[in-house]
């Protein structure tokens, strides 16, 4: 019997891929041919183009299970599987192919993206039906599946880069896609530079470990990094970390999710919830072995996550807009499972798990906002709702389920992962744990907010809106996320999934709680308990004012204004670029009389000289060029004598 | 005294000489032919003497043989060590002669201007006099604009391929002079593009200064112009170092001012915006080609043994022209502007590149030299170069080629094939994955960082950051803003098969570097080193 040991990083190892493996390709090449047809063929896509940009993601997730039924058959030890496309860059060491790496992480995602993915086609068929750029959308959601699955499919750093690039571009074309609107436009301006600064990260890192590896597979990084310098690994794992920041919306790179929901709802869903997003947490996990080498990294991935989980709770109970509650929202189960994630061992595999139960629910909840926003003629503002829970039973009832997930309501499968993280992370650290706790209080009570204020309390509706129940291509991937959200736990049962990612991630350590288990399950149920009641007695129990109290605390002021991040970004970044600009620019179009205005008396005499046989701007110019001069020779001396 | 007969090597310099021969020989047909014909004889002549030339370059790679001492090298010093034939030099002399290809359909084009080239009927006119209307309603073009670029390309060819400093200085002047003219010679905003010109010119004469100056001092030091013998006189350590010293910077100073580096980028964007655009398109690739390799050329193989000395320069030129390119490109309104700083940020990655280790010998097993990330770089952004002043060539309203962004604003509703080609030149250029210009910038990153330079290759990462900003805001304004009601927008005019061909073979060479960059990256390993 093949033994993981513990305290061993596991070597990434492939084995090449044969039988129905040799068709992995083809997961990414479906929707990939899916973009093309519907991107390049122009009109004449139009009256399918909706219909096959749904079976190609379909299609993906059949070839998924077949593969994941395949995986199941093998023994433990040859769970890694790796195909080779072709050399894509190769010229001596500089060797990067691009290669697939199949294994136990990466056959969760395709089900997750390519399953989750499915259902969002199908209720974008129905959502987007009156877009006269139906087409196109398909084609940038068929765009983004295929990036996203050269993601999570890459066997190197580079690949990976590559899908991470796409990924950015079809959210950035998504959440444009009403460009019509001044706001979208401006939000997808806003997410693609954020993600820059977070690919700044991703693509130092890449050098870094191509530099110190010469390598930017995971099979060789991961063979070699126990020799590796520690402060090396702390480098790369913190790069990495940043460029996890920009995907998945952490703090310091919060600030672009809540705008991205600007976009079409079942972008949303997919992107900015599901899928996309999650892309910091699996880069930290698929790094693990950069991550076990690098302590100071880990601390920084936990007090990121505690910081942003704590953040994004706080935004979510400020919003009237429904999505940008759920997108607070988001931005803190993902602080959740980047806890989860810099915790080591102990947490991968919760870390994974409550990425993918958070992928069914919160799929779950924004296509439900989705709904609801049909039904009430796109207004997002939960003070015009209420007691819709009649009007759209279906929506209703599929969104509790949702609901009862992500507060962690006893069974449900938000419960089971969340609570495994927050008992992990008390055996770490019990500020951390607690921290982790009131979290999961504050998001009971912005959940509770949410729910109340949308589906009871009293009609708040405007004129002239009447809401139904939106068509069965909507509500059938509702039901089948509602049933999973509440399923989801399952994969838990007997510990199967910690076991089925431990080739990946290593064994869970044996850690010692400072209380039972299930006493931490107690208090937390408890805590979550107290959000609910409160969120029922100050919403419920009083009367909604139809336009936000202007009477407020300064928490929810901040709150409102999303915990100042635009204002922090704009204090530190934007103005001081903006004057770096504006000044280089006047330096470029007058400076160099300037420069050599305050450059010493000797220069000056030589420039009021040349400024008398001189005239025009040449007379500046050539100046610039002596200001040159005297730089290059003054470099030169400088370092030499 | 005995006159010993110089050996020339005219097998392996044909190329060189087929350029110049075809170049005199445009002279003659300019004197004899009758004017009417002369168009399309001398761009015939042009066309196949560039191609002849490219043959022979390719017959000359094919066979040249092991050279250096470690035999890593291939190839001759000819000329009597003037000229060096080498793997980078076949490498440079077959990419300059691909972008003269190029220059030359673009100049060729006629069918923009209903029937006329784009260059002016009668330079010696005055701009507004009835002279110049006179040219104009006659349709006189200057076809003498073929026998100057085949000047031109003649001294790109030698730049990169001269064995001693004053070979170096011709050639230099061989490329300048005939670009400074042609820059003076579109047939529209005449006084832009005289002014242009003379800027050019003035600026290209007081840099030249400095290039023979530096190599003064640097004779001073070393006793010889000779490249192998200044590598000798650096690597024994002659007395003066203060001669070498000053010697290199101002032999940089020249070098710097042709590939447009800071602080010696003031030109760039005042002639890339008043040359005519198939001129600005055939030099911001071929000077940029022909400009570095003597660069290579001169650092590595005369000054090589004193890298240590210069590279502290270099690292502060590079971080300059990256930040100061790709931060004043934002502010840019105008595409040729915005292209032509964005040539000054693509300049500081190159001199990233060049930051690199050096030579095969100091690498681990088989990792990329600098030399060939540079040699890529250059190809990838050469393509990429040419082929989006093309496209600026067609965007056009009723005054001629129209750059302002006002004018462009919601071109991709009206021609999304050319806002399209125009959109993935510009991804190239910011090194979005899957285009040449990612292999490029991976490329030269390594190697900086190879070489210990990670700071210039982080400003440098954040500069491409800075500058996918400006390139993806353009793109946006092509796409998804519309035109103001009632502001006057450019429409893209069907332009002649040649112009059409250049830009699809920029398109697709960008395309294929992007996705299997294989090819092309053997080709520069097999280049080889210099050889002395």
């Amino acid at each position: 019997m093949y033994v993981i040991e513990t305290g061993v990083v596991p070597v990434v190892a492939p084995e090449s891929a044969d039988g129905v493996f040799s068709l992995l390709w083809l997961i990414i090449a479906l929707p990939l041919a899916g973009a093309a047809i519907l991107l390049l063929g122009g009109r004449y896509t139009d009256r399918w183009g909706h219909w096959l940009g749904t079976a190609m993601p379909i299609g993906s997730f059949i070839l998924s299970v077949v593969l994941l039924v395949q995986l199941l058959g093998r023994d433990e030890e040859e769970r890694q599987i790796g195909q080779h496309l072709y050399d894509w860059i190769q010229v001596g060491g500089l060797d990067v192919g691009a290669d697939l790496l199949y294994d136990p992480l990466a056959a969760l995602f395709l089900l997750l993206i390519t399953g989750v993915g499915s259902l969002i086609h199908v209720y974008s068929i129905a959502y987007m039906e009156h877009d006269v750029r139906r087409r196109r959308f398909f084609g940038y959601l068929n765009l983004f599946v295929a990036a996203m699955l050269t993601l999570i499919l890459s066997a190197n750093y580079v690949g990976l880069f590559l899908g991470w690039e796409g990924v950015g571009l079809a959210s950035y074309l998504l959440i444009g896609f009403w460009q019509h609107k001044d706001s979208a436009a401006k939000a997808a301006k806003k997410a693609f530079v954020i993600n820059r600064v977070g690919d700044m990260g991703m693509a130092t890192a890449i050098f870094l470990a191509f530099v110190t590896f010469g390598t930017t597979d995971f099979a060789g990084i991961s063979a070699l990094a126990d020799q590796a310098p520690e402060g090396t690994m702390t480098a790369f794992g913190i790069l990495l970390l940043v460029g996890a920041c920009g995907k998945s919306a952490q703090v310091p790179l919060q600030a672009w999710l809540l705008d991205a929901m600007e976009g079409p709802t079942p972008v949303s869903a997919l992107i900015h919830a599901a899928t996309m997003v999650t892309a910091g947490v699996y880069l930290i996990v698929r790094s693990n072995f950069v991550f076990e080498y690098a302590p100071t990294a880990q601390t920084c991935v936990v007090v990121v996550a505690v910081v942003t989980l704590l953040w994004g709770a706080v935004i979510g109970c400020a919003k009237d807009d429904i999505k940008k509650a759920l997108a607070g929202s988001t931005m803190s189960q993902i602080g959740y499972m980047m806890l989860g994630a810099g915790l080591g061992p102990a947490g991968y595999a919760f870390a994974i798990f409550h990425l993918i139960t958070h992928g069914f629910f919160k799929a779950n909840m924004f296509l439900g906002a989705g709904s609801v926003m049909h039904a009430m003629d796109d207004d997002v503002d939960m003070r015009h709702y209420g007691v819709l829970n009649k009007a759209l039973p279906v929506t209703f009832l599929t969104f509790a389920m949702g609901y009862l997930a992500i507060i962690g309501f006893p069974g449900f499968s938000g419960f089971w992962s969340k609570d495994k993280i927050i008992e992990a992370a008390l055996a770490e650290n019990w500020l951390i744990g607690i921290a982790a706790m009131i979290g999961a209080g504050v998001t009971a009570f912005y959940m509770t907010r949410l729910m109340v204020m949308t589906f009871f309390t009293e009609k708040r509706w405007r004129k002239d809106v009447h809401p139904h129940e939106s068509p069965a291509l909507m509500t059938v991937p509702l039901i089948v996320l509602a049933a999973l959200s509440v399923l989801g736990g399952f994969l838990l049962l007997n510990g199967w999934i910690v076991h089925w990612l431990e080739p990946v991630t290593g064994p869970e350590p044996e850690h010692e709680l400072p209380i039972p288990a299930l006493a931490i399950t107690a208090l937390v149920t408890l805590v979550v308990a107290i959000g609910v009641a409160v969120a029922i007695v100050l919403v419920q129990r009083r009367p909604v004012p139809d336009t936000p109290p202007t009477d407020v605390s300064l928490v929810v002021k901040a709150a409102r204004a999303d915990l100042y991040g635009d204002a922090i970004n704009d204090g530190l970044v934007v103005q001081p670029g903006r004057r770096l600009v504006t000044g280089l620019f006047a330096f470029d179009r007058h400076g160099a009389d300037g420069a050599f205005m305050g450059g010493g008396g000797a220069i000056a005499a030589i420039g009021g000289q040349l400024r008398k046989v001189q005239n025009g701007y040449v007379r500046s110019y050539a100046l610039s060029v002596l200001v040159g001069v005297l730089i290059v020779a003054v470099a030169m001396l400088a370092v030499n004598l | 005294m005995d006159f010993i007969n110089p050996t020339i090597e005219y097998a392996e310099l044909s190329p060189l000489l087929i350029v110049m021969g075809v170049a005199c020989l445009g002279v003659v047909v300019e004197a004899f032919l009758p004017r009417e014909r002369r168009h399309v004889v001398q761009s015939t002549l042009a066309g196949v003497g560039v191609a002849a030339a490219l043959g022979a370059t390719i017959a000359v790679g094919l066979n040249l043989d092991p050279a250096g001492t470690d035999g890593a090298g291939q190839g001759l010093v000819g000329a009597e060590g003037s000229i060096v034939v080498d793997g980078p030099t076949i490498y440079l002399w077959g990419l300059v002669l691909v972008f003269a290809l190029g220059g030359v359909a673009l100049f060729a084009e006629r069918r923009l201007e209903a029937g006329i080239s784009a260059f002016a009927g009668q330079a010696a006119a005055v701009p507004g006099t009835d002279a110049e209307r006179e040219a104009s309603t006659k349709g006189l073009a200057h076809t003498e604009v073929y026998p100057l670029l085949m000047f031109a390309v003649g001294g790109m060819l030698l730049f990169p391929a001269s064995g001693d400093l004053l070979m170096m200085f011709v050639a230099l002047e061989v490329l300048s002079l005939p670009l400074y003219l042609l820059c003076g010679l579109a047939r529209r905003r005449r006084l832009l593009s005289q002014e242009a010109a003379m800027k050019y010119f003035l600026l290209g004469a007081f840099s030249s200064g400095f290039f023979l100056y530096g190599m003064a001092l640097v004779y001073g030091y070393a006793g010889s112009m000779d490249f192998a013998a200044i590598n000798e006189a650096v690597v024994n350590g002659a007395d003066n170092e203060i001669l070498l010293m000053l010697g290199i910077a101002l032999l940089s100073v020249g070098l710097l001012f042709k590939v447009g580096a800071v602080p010696f980028q003031a030109w760039t964007p005042d002639v890339y915006q008043g040359a005519p655009t198939a001129v600005t398109a055939f030099m911001s690739a071929g000077t940029k080609v022909a400009a570095f390799g003597a660069m290579l050329r001169l650092f590595y193989v005369a000054l090589g043994a004193d890298r240590w000395d210069w590279q502290p320069m270099l690292w502060v030129v590079a971080i300059l022209t990256m930040v100061v390119g790709a931060v004043v490109a934002i502010a840019q309104t105008d595409v040729k502007r915005m292209l032509a700083y964005s040539a000054v940020a693509h300049t500081g990655f190159l001199i990233t590149g060049v930051l690199g280790l050096q030579s095969a010998g100091e690498l681990a097993d088989g990792q990329v030299t600098s030399l060939q990330a540079v040699l890529f770089y250059l190809t990838s952004y050469g393509v990429a170069s040419l082929g989006a002043f093309a496209l600026v060539m067609v965007v056009r309203d009723a005054n001629g080629e129209s750059s302002s962004f006002v004018r462009w604003t919601g071109l991709g509703k009206r021609s999304p094939l050319v806002a399209g080609l125009f959109a993935f030149f510009l991804l190239s250029m910011a090194g979005i994955p899957l285009t040449a210009g990612f292999v490029g910038k991976w490329a030269v990153f390594t190697v900086a960082m190879s070489a210990g330079a990670w700071p210039v290759v982080l400003v440098a990462i954040a500069s491409s950051i800075v500058a996918v900003y400006f390139y993806v805001r353009f793109i946006r304004l092509m796409f998804f803003t519309d035109p103001e009601p009632g502001a006057e927008v450019a429409e893209v005019t069907t332009a002649s098969p040649l112009t059409g061909l250049t830009i699809a073979v920029c398109a697709a060479a960008t395309l294929f570097l992007g996705v299997v960059p294989g090819p092309v990256l053997d080709l520069a390993v097999h280049a080889g080193d210099f050889i002395r």
